[in-house]
């Protein structure tokens, strides 16, 4: 005790003023901001999402087509790194330093805290490499994803390709979808993208300050295990698949085959086609750009979207309509002198003079006069108003799958085109029109349009002598082989099985007797019943075209080859669907080696046009004015407008 | 001369201390547990986690504070001195042949154990500042006997700060409370001392010249607040000239003297710099684990910001983080208290002492326990500047723990002779 004891008050005063201090600073972080308790929880948990396995997609032999294929995502917590060894880290990864830093910056303006990409999709041998060092990199981590993977490098179009999803795709999707999940963009992996995606998974993990995990968040009560996506099993036969892929390089064009008992795609092959594998990994966005702008259009599916002219292979449906509508019939004759007439002038010419020609004949030989004589009795011989009759002679192409959709299981199906009779009601200005406005029909060319699927599928029902199944490309669905019920149902084309044997038996003729356009493609030990045809081209040499099935009795393959700008289809097509079927039927090909080559190294493609301005197409605005159809037309049939004109005076009553 | 002592200490230990002594200690001990919890060795008295060796060094204090109270306490006024140099001379050797430990070359090895100087500076300079103090007492304290007091303080001062260690070297400042108390020091001076604080954390939030401004007006305020005399008006000018140039000093010794990460430290603290990722990760996860605690704490061994280490230094300087979090704000409200009650209690005591020196000394270890309590807890509650000290009793440490109690409890053994016949005179 001294005389300064009264001091103490103060000593006391200011070390409980202290304390008053740090619990009012308590109170306030303790009781009344409850910013730091959210934070406590962000540090300590983390969501991993665990990705599904992709459905797998086996041919119909069950070999795969496309499988998937374990990459791995870098990610990076920036605030994490320090002290790292830069240079050694970029040798493993295969970046420069730059490379380094703007994907470093990247992720720490994303967030200092959080994990973010550093670099998607390493390959498994970058992986491997890193893995052994990747603890002398605190802060990086890695994850399981999986590409696709294309052993086989086939079938592009059909199986189509994924990629991450799209602001657009999330929304859609009501926010099932999640940034950074994959979605089918193309093909089956589009059509069929609810079973092949599967489930995601979920962790929650609790880490530690190094982002250790340490255990689950409540022992795992919130985890959900993945779910793999079904496995699909496609129609495609892989091997038949890769012999039209060889057969069609470097050329324009399409071979579709189907099972006719059960409208199973065999083969689906569209020319020019591009390496699956482009469209995986971290070249894919080069890759695309490359296709996109590739001129030739890769990427354009053209089984089911290009529309041609079906040619002289619509004779044979002319014949089974018309039979059915029993105006003509097997011993029915029409007599060819070199081409048909109508109208006052009218001439439609034929390719040879084939003299009295039966219906088993006509197609044997592809006479244009025949169908010329069917096609009017069909529209002008029926007792009744031609644009009716035409009507019903539509309905009755139509039920062969022309100009309509036949439901296949892939997007961007085109319909075709069949033109009702109020198209031609209105071209022609009144509905008093004839068979001779519009003859071209009648030999397949005009404003029809068909695509290759469809032109197989002709061949299916001719095959099963009536009826067809939806075309498909997948087969079956996941472990319980699960079929869609819409490819099951039979449906017919409303003509009898009896009228179908004559146009066989001219078909059969085609390929396996002399004289027959196809004669020199017959198959030994095997009756294959085939059609040739010429696809108009206004703009280059004539499309070839084939169609044909195999075996006669008891038909195993129906079959349909395009090839652009390849003249006669004697020469191109039919050779191609030949060996498509020879291969499918024996595993082996019997045709002579030279022509075999002749078909691998020929090389159809268009050179290159330089790109013509608009203004340079005044000249021709005049002969623009027709229709692309009528332009067709005009060019087959010898044009004679005043016998037209004439007959629009003749019928005007 | 005969000892009245009936009891085998003296006339009575205080047990109030002691218990509050000995609950300090556990709570450090389970506290530790907690915070460096390893879950292959989970006993808290398995030896090979540092709980287990706080378990230990709880034991040996125990022994330890016995063994102080059993000598008599004249030896402790006689060696003083020599204690004194022996520190110092040790404060010397550690700068040549001590362990570099943080960045401070801290620590000399002794095989078995590691002996830190700066802790035990802290006692000797306690001793010999009361020794001295007592020594030269009158009536009237003289401004000599204020500067050799300080002297005796400045140079243990500045031989850590050779290491470097800042934290340690500014405890001594706390013995102002000291000098303050005999006398030494006013009550205006003091103040002058806690608004110098304030202005040097202003110059730091502001420049320099905008605090002179406004020094200046205050001082023109006074002026004309005041009776106009002349020895207002120089008093006033006075105060300006001084209060300004201290304002530049500070600023001159901000940039020039102290090192960059401390003055990143305090502008984290001042919130100068936003910088959650490097200099204030420390604090921000400090807060964070504090302030996740709420009401009522996480519980026992269940913080999760400490179980997952997010928090640096968990069981020595951060220590209180696991309190805050494990044991919400009513835990870390209690801990406050109990510390206020130790320190209340211990002037308690340094007053009734009729021993000058006794008196003086216990004002020394109530100044160097209330800087580190305020100090440290003020630093994981982000308003002092991260200044590396432990929380006395409950951090971890051996050497921590043993000086801070043998520092308490040879205050205990003056208490418990305060009746004593042989006093040391007293004024």
């Amino acid at each position: 005790m001294n005389s300064f004891f009264a001091r103490k008050f103060i000593v006391q005063g200011i070390i409980i003023a202290a304390a008053a201090v740090l619990l009012l600073r308590l109170f306030y972080i303790q009781v009344i901001d409850d910013s730091y308790y959210l934070s406590a929880e962000n540090n300590v948990l983390r969501k991993v999402i665990i990705y599904p396995a992709r459905g797998v997609i086996l041919d119909r032999n069950s070999k795969v087509l496309v499988q998937n294929e374990p990459v791995y995502d870098l990610l990076v917590t920036p605030r994490e790194v320090k002290d790292i060894d830069t240079a050694l880290f970029c040798q493993l990864i295969d970046i420069d330093k730059e490379g380094f830093i703007s994907r470093f910056t990247k992720a720490k303006n994303y967030s200092p805290y959080k994990a973010s990409i550093f670099e998607k999709q390493l390959s498994a041998e970058t992986y491997a490499r890193l893995q052994e060092h990747l603890y002398k990199f605190r802060g990086f981590y890695v994850q399981n994803r999986t590409v696709r993977n294309y052993p086989d490098s086939i079938a592009a179009q059909f199986l189509g390709y994924i990629n991450e999803v799209t602001d657009k795709d999330i929304e859609r999707s009501n926010g099932f979808y999640r940034p950074g999940d994959y979605i089918g963009v193309s093909g089956v992996e589009s059509a069929y993208e609810d079973l092949l995606r599967g489930q995601r998974g979920v962790q929650n993990l609790l880490v530690d300050a190094f982002n250790r995990p340490k255990g689950h968040f409540a022992d795992g009560k919130y985890d959900t295990l993945a779910v793999a996506g079904e496995d699909l099993m496609s129609s495609l036969d892989k091997d038949l698949q890769i012999l039209g892929e060889k057969l069609l390089k470097n050329k324009i064009g399409t071979i579709v085959a189907i099972e006719p008992q059960t409208g199973e795609i065999l083969s689906f092959v569209s020319s020019p086609s591009y390496n699956p594998n482009m469209m995986v990994g971290r070249e894919r966005g080069n890759n695309y750009m490359k296709l996109l702008n590739d001129p030739n259009k890769p990427m354009f599916i053209r089984p089911i979207q290009a529309q041609y002219p079906p040619g002289s292979v619509f004779k044979v449906v002319s014949a089974l309509v018309a039979q059915q509508a029993k105006l003509i019939d097997e011993n029915t004759i029409f007599y060819c002198p070199g081409g048909y007439r109508y109208g006052r002038n009218g001439f439609m010419g034929c390719t040879h003079v084939h003299g009295s020609t039966s219906l088993v004949s006509s197609i044997q030989t592809s006479c244009n006069t025949y169908y010329g004589y069917t096609y009017a009795k069909m529209i002008d011989g029926r007792g009744e108003k031609s644009s009716s009759a035409y009507d019903d002679w539509r309905e009755a192409v139509q039920r062969f799958g022309i100009g309509q959709k036949l439901g296949i299981d892939l997007p961007g199906e085109n319909s075709g085109n069949l033109p009702t009779s109020d198209y031609y009601t209105k071209n022609f200005g009144s509905d008093k029109w004839t068979s001779a406005y519009n003859i071209s029909l009648s030999i397949g060319q005009g404003e029809m349009g068909i695509t290759p699927l469809q032109m197989a599928n002709i061949m299916a029902i001719v095959a099963n002598r009536g009826f067809y199944y939806r075309p498909h490309l997948i087969k079956s669905i996941g472990d319980k082989k699960i079929v869609k019920p819409e490819f099951t149902e039979r449906i017919s084309v409303g003509v009898d099985a009896k009228y179908f044997e004559p146009v066989i038996e001219g078909m059969s003729q085609a390929v396996n007797q002399p004289g027959g356009t196809a004669y020199s493609v017959k198959i030994k030990g095997i009756e294959m019943a085939g059609k040739t045809g010429t696809a108009q081209n206004p703009h280059g040499e004539n499309h070839a075209v084939f169609f044909a099935f195999a075996p006669r009795v008891n038909p195993k393959i129906a079959i349909a080859v395009f090839v652009e700008n390849a003249g006669y289809g004697g020469v191109w097509a039919a050779p191609i669907a030949s060996m498509m079927v020879e291969q499918y039927l024996t595993d082996t090909i019997t045709m002579p080696k030279y022509i075999q080559d002749r078909i691998y190294e020929g090389n159809l493609m268009p050179a290159v046009k330089p790109v013509v301005k608009q203004t340079t197409t005044q000249k021709e605005a005049d002969t623009s004015k027709q229709t692309p159809a009528e332009q067709k037309q005009a060019q087959r049939i010898k044009p004679n407008s005043t016998a037209i004109l004439a007959q629009n005076d003749k019928y005007k009553s | 001369m005969t000892n009245t002592n009936r009891k085998f200490f003296g006339s009575g230990i205080d047990w109030l201390t002691i218990f509050l002594w000995l609950s300090l200690c556990v709570i450090g001990w389970f506290n530790i547990h907690a915070a460096v919890y390893d879950i292959d060795n989970p006993s808290i008295l398995n030896l090979s986690t540092n709980y287990g060796k706080q378990f230990i060094f709880i034991l040996s204090a125990i022994i330890l504070g016995f063994v102080i109270l059993i000598i008599d306490n004249r030896f402790y006024t006689s060696v003083a001195p020599v204690f004194y140099v022996i520190t110092l001379i040790l404060l010397i050797v550690v700068l040549f042949i001590g362990r570099n430990v943080g960045g401070n070359q801290a620590w000399i090895d002794l095989g078995l154990f590691r002996l830190q100087p700066s802790e035990f500076a802290k006692l000797a300079a306690c001793l010999m500042l009361a020794r001295y103090l007592n020594n030269h007492s009158s009536r009237n304290p003289s401004l000599k006997t204020l500067a050799v007091g300080a002297l005796l303080l400045i140079v243990p001062v500045a031989l850590i700060m050779l290491q470097p260690d800042t934290g340690s070297a500014l405890t001594f400042f706390a013995l102002i409370f000291v000098f303050y108390r005999e006398g030494y020091v006013s009550g205006r001076l003091l103040l002058i001392a806690g608004i110098s604080i304030a202005l040097f954390v202003l110059t730091l939030l502001y420049t320099e010249w905008i605090v002179i401004a406004v020094i200046g007006l205050l001082s023109i305020a006074l002026i004309y607040f005041s009776k106009k005399t002349r020895k207002n008006i120089i008093s006033a000018i006075v105060v300006f000239i001084s209060a300004s140039v201290f304002v530049l000093g500070v600023d001159f010794a901000y940039n020039n003297i102290l090192q960059s990460h401390q003055r990143n430290r305090i502008e984290v603290l001042l919130g100068k710099i936003d910088d959650p990722r490097g200099e204030g990760y420390n604090v921000n996860q400090s807060l964070i684990a504090i302030g996740s605690g709420q009401l009522l704490g996480k519980g026992y061994l269940e913080g999760t910001q400490t179980k997952y280490n997010f928090v640096p230094e968990q069981s020595t300087d951060f220590i209180f983080c696991t309190i805050g979090e494990e044991w919400g704000f009513v835990g870390s409200a209690t801990l406050v208290l109990l510390y206020v009650a130790l320190l209340l209690r211990l002037i308690h005591i340094a007053e009734r002492q009729r021993s000058s020196f006794a008196r003086i000394y216990g004002y020394g270890v109530v100044s160097i326990i209330f800087f580190h309590f305020f100090i440290n807890i003020g630093m994981t509650l982000g308003i002092v500047p991260v200044i590396g000290i432990p929380l006395p009793f409950i951090s971890y440490g051996g050497s921590s723990l043993w000086s801070f109690t043998i520092l308490l409890f040879i205050l205990l053994k003056f208490d418990a002779n305060r009746k004593g016949l042989f006093n040391v005179q007293s004024v």
